[in-house]
């Protein structure tokens, strides 16, 4: 089957300006025609040989999803997650795309690797997209071939988990980046001051972390990496050079991103719903799916999380997906590694509390979760559903309220925080170019 | 508020965080802040009464019952005095230290736990070096879990113990606590409050009796953040100016093993914090000395101090053995009775 109609959705493309009822005819892959109900030309709207008809009415049609964050664990540890288990969970929650992280085992930091993750035998339902580390084993001290990454398929590079913390190596990752036209994402977190000899930091500094007896976290670990990077940019002086910095998680940080922007400079975030949504208190006694890194923040710094989505310093929500197995979460809180799954729950959340309660536009919201990432990252023909664009389509229910039940993931894991939450959208079905990854019964 | 920028404004109230679900087990002390005052009151009378005892009939309470003591970290008084509590009402105790057990093969603490429980343990007595392990044991085995110190967070049965011991000296013949029963007493922490589990248990309890805490330190070992932990906590870093108020004074061990990497000079903080004869007669002369141990003598206290007259450092570890009684025995007849919440 090649061809697809989508009949009688509500079409919302942030990117083309699109809002209203439209019939999508998806053929080859990609988007064939878009036109009012009833009016597409190629197929006079009937169902032929080789075309199948999805019936949206009353549903909301959108650009597939782009999550550009994510940690499928492959290679290396597939007890976790692996691009097949980690590719059908982000189907589900209406992702068409999803950018993975580096730190696998061994990391991914050469173009063997990047090209292995894209390799059919991985069986993804839905496109990946390498982020390769910047530096050799993301030890920040040697700079990776970037361009021999990028003709690999690498459309970022990062040394997520761990920030780049010498001047002259992130000078020169952002240099080199931006000569071959990659993006660098960091991890800003200087871990000078949230690694000790006798432990790591596990919790948000604070009232809280004192009275649990946890070593702290403190704001100014992200702070001040995020402020000395828009500084090494400035220095550059060089247009192309894009810092996109990962998982915001301070009021200061966003603030010092507000003001890079101002400034002229190419200097993007994102936030993860869990920074948006939940703080520090949700660690309560010591529990091990409210455990990450960012750590969950105190109630001002959640709120600046809101404030910056709305208000549009925030260029894109992205889950930061951390699958870890029951046995790696059953343990005392310091020892738990960090990080919480996300992609099947983004959706629910972001509709919820930001279209829901927010009252922000559908097409923001839609926006911040595949036009913006897709710019961001530079995917061509992505998060937007123009003729000749990529047939990445979600299809999605806005109405309906469902309750999330981590037991019935698609992922190897279900360390979730999010846990019997209240959704909002439930994803119809989601189209990676041009076929069905995911259906809802 | 401008009624039209309000109106303008799209608040986005996200859930609070739910309401804890610990303890699980009414048997249970995991925090000192998990004991009412009528809990208080009850521990404190029943250890009393345990004290005072036949010890022939005592054995009785807990005949053959089955209490498992596991251990991550060294210990001496806090091991001993739950044993000999546990021995004391007629339970069968059982030791498991990490550094003689499968803990060292990589066992982790739910099948160490789940081990113990599958062997007859009826109750739990934990001292973990991480904070938090106990809530993690007693979720897992829903067995009743005695917190005997979990990393730098809480000493529940240490606070209890230094209760009865301020109690005995400040408001002889109290067994009944209420929110006024310390009121107009000042309780100094000195030294390493930052590692201190059992500065954090303290500064839960002492409170809500009434007492004020003041906690007393320099920058490195006592952060600004403490006195934002809970109500009836100051923070003064003048020694002396801390003495003058004090009717008693708990020092701290420096916590070497948990420094790590803190820059301390030892003799400025000798010159500073340490207390010794002088300081006590110019500045407390009538207050009494505490320490949960173990002492490091000529570092935050001198010989002299933690052997002079207003020290109450042994009757503390006396304390420790009737305190820990009826924690043991409220650990097993609470859940007998009323068959856990599990």
């Amino acid at each position: 089957m090649t061809a697809l109609v989508i009949r009688g959705g509500h079409l919302i493309d942030p990117a083309a300006g699109v809002d209203g009822l439209k019939d999508i005819l998806l053929k080859d892959g990609r988007v064939a025609e878009i036109a009012s109900p009833g009016k597409l030309k190629q197929t006079n709207g009937a169902a032929g040989p080789g075309v199948q008809i999805l019936d949206a009415t009353g549903l909301t049609v959108a650009p597939g999803l782009i999550d550009m964050h994510v940690h499928l664990r492959e290679p290396g540890q597939g007890y976790k997650e692996t691009i097949a288990s980690g590719t059908a969970a982000a189907a589900a929650g209406g992702f068409t795309s999803v950018a993975a992280m580096p730190n696998t085992r061994p990391v991914n930091d050469s173009p063997e690797i990047t090209r292995w993750m894209q390799a059919p035998e991985r069986n993804a339902s839905i496109r990946v997209f390498p982020i390769a580390a910047a530096t050799r084993g993301s030890k920040g001290e040697a700079i990776n071939d970037f361009a021999a990454l990028k003709a690999a398929g690498a459309v970022a590079v990062s040394d997520d988990g761990l920030p780049i913390l010498k001047d002259a190596v992130m000078r020169e990752t952002l240099a080199a980046a931006a000569r071959v036209g990659l993006s660098v994402i960091q991890h800003a977190e200087d871990t000078r001051m949230t690694h000790f000899a006798g432990g790591v930091a596990s919790m948000n500094a604070g009232p809280r972390a004192f009275r649990l007896g946890l070593r702290a976290w403190p704001n100014e670990a992200e702070t001040s990496i995020v402020e000395r990077d828009i500084r090494l940019v400035q220095e550059l002086r060089d247009a192309r050079a894009h810092l996109h910095v990962a998982h915001i998680s301070t009021a200061a940080a966003l603030a010092a991103v507000r003001q890079a922007r101002r400034n002229g400079l190419r200097v993007t975030c994102e936030v993860a719903p869990h920074h948006f949504l939940l703080t520090e208190e949700h660690v309560g006694l010591y529990n091990t799916n409210a455990k990450m890194c960012p750590p969950l923040r105190a109630a001002a710094d959640r709120d600046a999380m809101i404030e910056g989505i709305l208000d549009g310093v925030v260029d894109a929500i992205a889950t930061d997906h951390a699958p870890h197995a029951v046995h790696e979460k059953e343990v005392e809180f310091e020892n738990a590694p960090n990080g919480i799954t996300g992609l099947e729950t983004a959706l629910g959340l972001s509709l919820r509390w930001l279209h829901g309660e927010g009252k922000l536009p559908m097409g923001r919201v839609l926006s911040l979760l595949s036009a913006q990432p897709a710019a961001l990252l530079n995917l061509k023909g992505r998060g937007t559903l123009t003729v000749g664009s990529f047939a990445d389509v979600v299809v999605f229910d806005p109405q309906t309220e469902w309750t999330y039940n981590a037991r019935e993931t698609r992922s190897k894991s279900r360390n979730t925080p999010f846990d019997g939450w209240a959704m909002q959208g439930k994803v119809r079905w989601t189209i990676s170019e041009g076929r069905i990854a995911y259906r809802s019964e | 508020m401008n009624p039209s920028a309000a109106s303008t404004r799209r608040p986005i109230h996200p859930p609070p965080a739910p309401a804890s679900a610990f303890p699980c087990n009414p048997g249970s002390l995991l925090s000192a802040s998990d004991l009412t005052l009528d809990g208080i009151s009850l521990i404190l009378t029943r250890a009393t009464a345990l004290e005072n005892q036949d010890p022939l009939t005592r054995d009785r309470i807990l005949a053959k019952r089955r209490v498992a003591l596991l251990f991550y970290e060294s210990s001496t008084r806090t091991r001993t005095s739950f044993e000999l509590a546990a021995k004391g009402l007629g339970a069968d105790t059982t030791l498991v230290s990490s550094l003689s057990s499968s803990i060292e093969k990589g066992e982790s603490l739910k099948d160490t736990g789940l081990t113990l429980r599958a062997l007859g343990a009826e109750a739990i007595i934990l001292r973990h070096n991480s904070s938090g392990a106990p809530w993690l044991l007693e979720a897992e085995t829903r067995l009743p879990v005695l917190n005997a110190g979990d990393g730098m967070h809480e000493h529940p049965t240490q606070a209890l113990l230094d209760l009865r011991t301020i109690l005995a000296h400040l408001r002889p013949g109290t067994h009944t606590v209420t929110a006024e029963t310390l009121a107009g007493v000042t309780v100094t922490i000195v030294g390493d409050i930052l590692h201190s589990r059992v500065a954090r248990s303290n500064m839960q309890l002492l409170p809500r009796l009434g007492a004020r805490v003041l906690l007393c330190g320099p920058k490195e070992l006592l952060p600004e953040i403490a006195a934002q932990t809970g109500p009836g906590i100051a923070i003064e870093r003048n020694f002396e100016a801390a003495l003058r108020q004090s009717q008693a004074i708990m020092m701290l061990r420096i916590q070497a093993e948990r420094l790590s990497g803190l820059q301390l000079d030892l003799e400025e903080y000798k010159a500073n914090y340490q207390l010794t004869g002088p300081r006590l007669a110019a500045q407390a002369s009538t207050a009494i000395v505490m320490h949960p141990g173990p002492i490091i003598r000529g570092l935050e206290v001198t010989a002299g101090v933690a052997d002079g007259v207003q020290s109450v450092i042994l009757e503390q570890v006396k304390n420790g053995v009737a305190i820990r009684m009826a924690v043991v025995e409220r650990a097993l007849t609470t859940a007998q009775q009323q068959g856990g919440r599990a």
